[in-house]
């Protein structure tokens, strides 16, 4: 790179801006007349310059109309589906209330999920192709004993003589402490997840379906104050090829963002359960949720492939739902109550907001056994 | 019909992005699109994005000093979304009889075609911008849209001064400049 370059460049769009002083100007008009590559550097960039002030424009009055969506929704002067109008003027006072109140407590909600990353699970499945994501206790003890030490300091609530077994990541299902998770990062008779400010929470495995490789648990701890609302929704239909996706998981004992994009509507060996995901992943991001660029969860991170850099593959996100009318069906105790969210608050949000609003509901998970 | 005083404040109002007049115009002007949308197949989201995008023709418009608009707003909202919707349930197969309401309507035929015309530079330049990568996209679009300066970018990324900061920003005005132009002269 040249300085004279940049120097050229900043000249460019000083002039372009009017804000080169006069005699400078003049100079600068005098070096265009007698050079015709400098007029047509300025020629080019005036154009570039042109389409970026539309460009940024309508990038800012979008996120000005999202703003006052938002506002007037708060303020009641609009609806959008999530509660009915009634007109009654209490009513319309609770709604307000009901509104305010459930901000609050998606920012609030931030902190249940954070724990389920740290032991590194490596199972071969499919004759060593495929990584599970979760972590493995072996591969990394010296991680454990620094994390067991850690622990120790805050007064971890894995039994004193229990073994930590593996770890991934997991997302709320709803307001009331069920977190989802992969089948395979909870092997153990139980679990406790951290949330991302590092505050511990006992868990109990409700489900697990091996079948699918999803499985749920529900914090069951005093300390544990549940948000009031979610900020995403769970996606009942498939997304396309080519989509922007994002996930938060615990590929190490902090959160850890990753994103990436569609790129099969199938996982390995074109299975159905699974898309394949372009996306950088590692031991501790099993569990952890695949948002689209509106916040809406569109799988369950789950295995990588293992020869190939950056391919990983993601339950999809319509089988959260399959699995629950399973359970419904089979009346299995503790999941009938499950009540997922409709309706994601994210739409048209900052990823930095988003993120900030969603890290609150992802979770480390530590499965351990006695 | 001539926009009445209150109208054209209004627009000026939209036109350098007041948030009053924005607030205005959304609430006078979305329940009316909404009724419409959820009447003809669409969703709650739909409408949404559909009154947005007419708000953004409308914005677009209101920007260019000869504008003078010759119905009413909440007539040329009207019309602008009814014909994106029309134009999308057709694109999505779905294409059942419409109903209307008994809004009055007007030609708005030339104002889409110059609104697409606008949707496919935005997005030349939303592509460019996309496949740019961390932390170029980031840097440029806290340049660029968020308008800070050099200092204040340098303190957001990192860099340990205003001129690194601008080395590193032209490098990713170069590579956003070459993906931009591939693009647009494709285009022409």
């Amino acid at each position: 790179m040249n300085m004279d370059d940049i120097l050229l460049q900043e000249a460019i769009e000083r002039y372009l801006t009017n804000q080169m002083p006069e005699a400078e100007r003049a100079y600068f008009d005098q070096l265009r007349t007698n050079t015709p590559e400098i007029d047509q550097l300025v020629v080019e960039h005036a154009m570039f310059q042109h389409e970026m002030d539309f460009y940024s424009q309508r990038r800012n009055f979008t996120a000005q109309l999202h703003h006052a969506h938002a506002n007037l929704l708060q303020q009641g002067k609009i609806q959008d589906g999530t509660e009915v109008s009634t007109g009654g003027k209490l009513i319309q006072i609770f709604h307000k209330y009901k509104r305010v109140t459930a901000i609050a407590a998606a920012v609030g909600g931030f902190i249940a999920m954070v724990i389920s990353g740290l032991v590194v699970y490596f199972s071969p499945v499919n004759q060593n192709q495929l990584v599970q994501l979760s972590k493995d206790i072996e591969v990394i003890k010296r991680n454990q004993q620094y994390q067991g030490s850690l622990l120790n300091e805050v007064k971890s609530k894995i039994p004193e003589n229990a073994k930590l077994i593996s770890g991934g990541t997991g997302f709320l299902l709803d307001t009331h402490g069920y977190l989802l998770t992969n089948a395979h990062v909870l092997k153990g008779s139980g679990a406790v997840v951290i949330n991302s400010k590092g505050e511990e929470f006992n868990a109990d495995i409700l489900h697990i379906d091996n079948l699918r490789d999803l499985a749920v648990l529900k914090i069951n701890d005093s300390e544990y104050n549940a948000p009031r609302a979610l900020p995403y929704s769970i996606r009942k239909s498939k997304i396309d090829l080519g989509e922007e996706i994002f996930t938060l998981g615990y590929p190490r004992n902090d959160i850890v963002y990753g994103e990436g994009y569609l790129s099969s509507r199938t996982g390995f060996n074109s299975d159905s359960l699974t898309y394949q995901l372009q996306i950088s992943a590692n031991p501790g991001n099993s569990g952890g949720p695949v948002f689209n660029s509106q916040g809406e969860i569109v799988g369950v991170l789950s295995t990588r492939q293992a020869q190939s850099e950056g391919i990983a593959f993601a339950v999809k996100s319509g089988y959260i739902y399959t699995m629950l009318a399973d359970t419904k069906a089979e009346k299995i105790s503790g999941m009938e109550k499950i009540k997922l969210n409709q309706k994601s608050s994210l739409r048209g949000v900052d990823r930095k907001d988003q993120i900030t609003r969603i890290e609150n509901c992802v979770f480390f998970v530590k499965a351990y056994s006695k | 019909m001539k926009g009445d005083i209150n109208e054209q404040a209004l627009l000026k109002g939209l036109a350098s992005n007041e948030t009053k007049a924005i607030e205005t115009l959304y609430k006078d002007n979305f329940g009316m699109v909404q009724t419409y949308i959820l009447q003809n197949n669409g969703s709650y989201d739909d409408a949404r994005d559909i009154f947005q995008e007419a708000m953004i023709a409308l914005y677009e418009k209101a920007q260019s000093d000869s504008f003078v608009l010759t119905c009413q707003i909440k007539t040329y909202v009207y019309s602008i979304c009814r014909r994106l919707w029309l134009k999308r349930l057709q694109q999505m197969g779905r294409y059942s009889q419409p109903v209307d309401n008994l809004e009055e309507t007007v030609g708005v035929e030339e104002e889409i075609e110059d609104h697409e015309k606008r949707n496919a530079a935005f997005a030349i330049m939303d592509r460019a911008m996309g496949s740019l990568g961390e932390p170029c996209k980031s840097l440029l679009e806290g340049y660029y849209i968020q308008k800070k300066d050099m200092q204040q970018l340098a303190e957001m990324f990192g860099y340990t001064n205003a001129d690194n900061a601008k080395n590193q920003k032209y490098k990713c005005l170069m590579r956003l400049k070459k993906l931009f132009f591939s693009q647009y002269n494709i285009g022409e």
